[in-house]
């Protein structure tokens, strides 16, 4: 009897030693060395989001943030097929970030103040400027978002969605029937079979729900009001700047490209530019790699294998949802893009 | 085998041979190491979140939690607390929980009966309910509940009426309620007096049978004054009844009594699919009582309804509580699954603070204590009762 329950004793507190052995050390350029000794870097993206991140029939991920994920691999690896794709959902990113599952998060992941302080957390520079939305049926008869007070409306939890939605009907003195599903079809088909008046999300997610999701795109509308800054963001955890550097400056070095007019058809002819600022980016004045611990030819591979900020675009969110670049243009066109100085 | 001579069993023994001792020993180190990794596990947990700088501590509980509920039994706006929010859900839970409780275990006991019936449709259609209900995941059943509901039944503008004042539609059963009135304490008060009154009632019939032998029908004692008081008080009072009947207004209907379409499919769901479960440990229950027993007290000439409930039910009872004590336990802990289809229970509301929060730890852990001061509590109900209806050998 009593060897029995030492033996029981002794397998309960194996399995839980085993469990606290694969929590992560977060010390200063762990990550990085991580990432380097297994080869692949490990990138949180959304479950499913149409020109966001989308897995196909073959299993294959397309979309924006996904891109940036290939964008990071190229940099470091000089291969963007060196990610693994780890599908996650609104409630899991933060802790599977914390807890090192995860190398970087990708996934439509809003900046705010208390993520930015609370968790853990360092965010990248911005990939996507966006802004919460309504969609409604077009039999609502409903013009303006200040027409919904009693209206029952689909949300995603654990989203800032769900809390500028209360923010905003609370603001207005509205009142409003929350129904909160955790799963983006389930949530989707529950909005379309009639179970809420509004869906409502970042305005390029509704773009994405009513032109791919939706039997007949022109019955539904999306409502002028954009209730809220969304401002998305990839995201590292605290304890690795090194690592850090490197997500932000591959951020900048899309946008940079693309204000250079670098795309990856014409970087090998732009090789030999003349232009100082296009040969530090390409590498051909040596020196920003090395500022990063990196091949001199970064940027190179990461235009030539993935595209610049503007190519990554038209291909995931401009083409296939219809969305104009507005605030995500570059600086120079009236967007609100804007590299830092690669010098 | 031949003992041998006992071998010099006067010598003392050493000390770490005394098997006695060493049993202590050894649970003295093994209780010593579980505790070690124990506090080894909170305090890497506490060493690891404050390096990373994540916030720690149950201080949140009392931040504006800013999201709203669909449903809530107390009132419940943005500006509460984290904790009024989690509040709702735990009475959400219990409001499915207890709920489904009762129902599961009445549909159980009569499908039960049914797969004993003699008459061979019956029987068989209780087992067809049985095989297929316990055999297909829960969490799917759910999904069928919910997209049959939402799918099948028109928009509020276009709202079914099978009953003037009633409404079905895709946001939920409407029905009209009558409006409390201050009277009604009155009522209240004369329920409760009632129920006294028809204990007392139900005592003095016991002694007077155990005295005389005579019985004294005692549905009619119960019933009378239960039903009775609250209606005649009622009735003095002027009968003060004013409905709330639901109305369209704007995009739903407002007013009178609502069900949703997330309470009523997981309802649905956990009552059909533990009923299951019930109904089978109903049926071993009475299976159980020996033929003998039924025979016996037919042949004393008692009738069979009274054979089924002072014979047989008694002794089946002993067979079916344990069992269906952990049936009930996992009703409730499936509630849990409300999640996928939107109903906000305890983990719906838990899931989202802690994700608004990012204070994982916390969250899960009082998930984790309200289910298990929610388990244990169901236990030792049960347990007591197990107890009391146990035999008692005389």
């Amino acid at each position: 009897m009593t060897r029995t329950r030492l033996l029981t004793a002794i397998t309960t507190a194996l399995t839980i030693a085993a469990g606290t052995a694969a929590l992560p050390q977060a010390y200063a350029g762990q990550t990085l060395d991580a990432i380097k000794q297994r080869g692949t870097i490990k990138c949180g993206v959304n479950d499913g989001l149409p020109g966001f991140s989308n897995p196909d029939s073959k299993g294959e991920w397309s979309g924006l943030d996904v891109d940036v994920c290939r964008a990071i691999a190229a940099v470091l690896f000089g291969d963007s097929k060196k990610v693994q794709f780890i599908p996650l959902n609104a409630q899991q990113r933060f802790t599977a970030l914390q807890s090192g599952e995860i190398d970087v998060l990708s996934r439509n992941t809003t900046w705010t103040q208390t993520r930015d302080t609370t968790l853990g957390l360092n965010f990248a520079p911005v990939t996507f400027y966006d802004g919460q939305g309504f969609m409604v049926p077009k039999s609502l008869g409903v013009k303006s978002a200040k027409e919904l007070s009693g209206a029952t409306v689909c949300v995603q939890p654990g989203t800032t969605t769900e809390l500028n939605l209360a923010d905003y009907f609370r603001a207005n003195k509205m009142e409003f029937k929350p129904v909160v599903i955790e799963k983006f079809d389930e949530l989707n088909n529950a909005f379309f079979a009639g179970r809420c008046d509004v869906n409502t999300t970042d305005r390029s997610g509704l773009a994405a729900i009513r032109t791919q999701l939706a039997k007949n795109p022109d019955d539904y509308v999306i409502l002028p009001e954009a209730i809220s800054k969304e401002p998305l963001a990839p995201v590292v955890r605290h304890g690795d700047d090194e690592w850090f550097d490197i997500v932000k400056w591959t951020v900048y070095a899309l946008i940079e490209a693309e204000e250079q007019g670098i795309t990856s058809q014409n970087v090998d002819e732009k090789l030999k530019s003349t232009d100082p600022n296009v040969q530090r980016l390409l590498g051909v004045t040596p020196g920003m790699g090395k500022n990063l611990g990196l091949d001199e030819k970064w940027a190179y591979n990461m235009i030539k294998q993935v595209g610049n900020y503007g190519e990554i675009y038209e291909r995931n969110v401009g083409k296939p949802l219809g969305l104009a670049r507005g605030l995500n243009a570059l600086w120079k066109d009236g967007g609100l893009m804007y590299a830092m100085p690669i010098r | 085998m031949t003992m041998s001579k006992p071998v010099e069993t006067t010598r003392r023994q050493a000390v770490w041979n005394d098997p006695r001792l060493r049993a202590i020993v050894y649970q003295i180190l093994v209780l010593g190491g579980v505790l070690l990794l124990g506090w080894y596990l909170v305090s890497n947990t506490l060493h690891r979140l404050e390096q990373q700088s994540i916030a720690t501590g149950f201080g949140f509980l009392e931040k504006e939690a800013g999201f709203g509920i669909s449903e809530s039994l107390i009132a419940y706006t943005p500006a509460d607390t984290y904790l009024r929010a989690f509040l709702v859900g735990v009475l959400n839970t219990f409001k499915v929980g207890l709920v489904g409780i009762v129902l599961a275990t009445l549909i159980g006991t009569v499908i039960g009966i049914a797969r004993l019936s003699s008459n061979w449709l019956i029987a068989r259609l209780a087992a067809i309910y049985v095989e297929g209900l316990r055999n297909i995941p829960l969490l799917l059943q759910l999904f069928l509940w919910y997209s049959l509901i939402n799918e099948s039944l028109p928009g509020p503008r276009q709202a079914l009426s099978p009953l003037p004042g009633v409404f079905m539609s895709n946001r939920g059963l409407y029905l009209p309620a009558p409006v409390w009135q201050a009277d009604y304490g009155y009522v209240a008060l004369a329920l409760i007096v009632a129920v006294v009154l028809a204990l007392l009632l139900v005592r003095w019939a016991h002694r007077r049978q155990d005295l005389t032998g005579q019985q004294v029908p005692l549905s009619l004692l119960v019933l009378g004054p239960v039903l009775g008081l609250p209606v005649l008080v009622f009735f003095v009072l002027g009968a003060p009844l004013q409905w709330s009947v639901p109305e369209l207004k704007g995009f739903n209907f407002q007013g009178g009594l609502s069900l949703s379409p997330e309470y009523a499919a997981l309802l649905t769901g956990l009552t059909l699919y533990t009923a299951a479960f019930i109904a089978e440990i109903v049926r071993s229950g009475i299976q159980a009582v020996a033929k003998g027993q039924s025979e016996a007290a037919l042949s004393l000439g008692l009738p069979r309804s009274k054979v089924l409930r002072l014979v047989i039910l008694p002794q089946a009872l002993r067979v079916i509580v344990p069992p269906l004590t952990s049936q009930y336990l996992n009703l409730i802990k499936n509630s849990s699954l409300a999640v996928a289809i939107g109903y906000p229970d305890l983990v719906s509301i838990a899931n989202t603070t802690l994700n608004q929060t990012g204070q994982a730890v916390e969250g899960i852990a009082m998930i984790m204590a309200t289910y298990l001061t929610i388990s244990l509590a169901i236990a030792a109900f049960m347990n007591w009762y197990n107890k009391r209806i146990a035999f008692k050998e005389r």
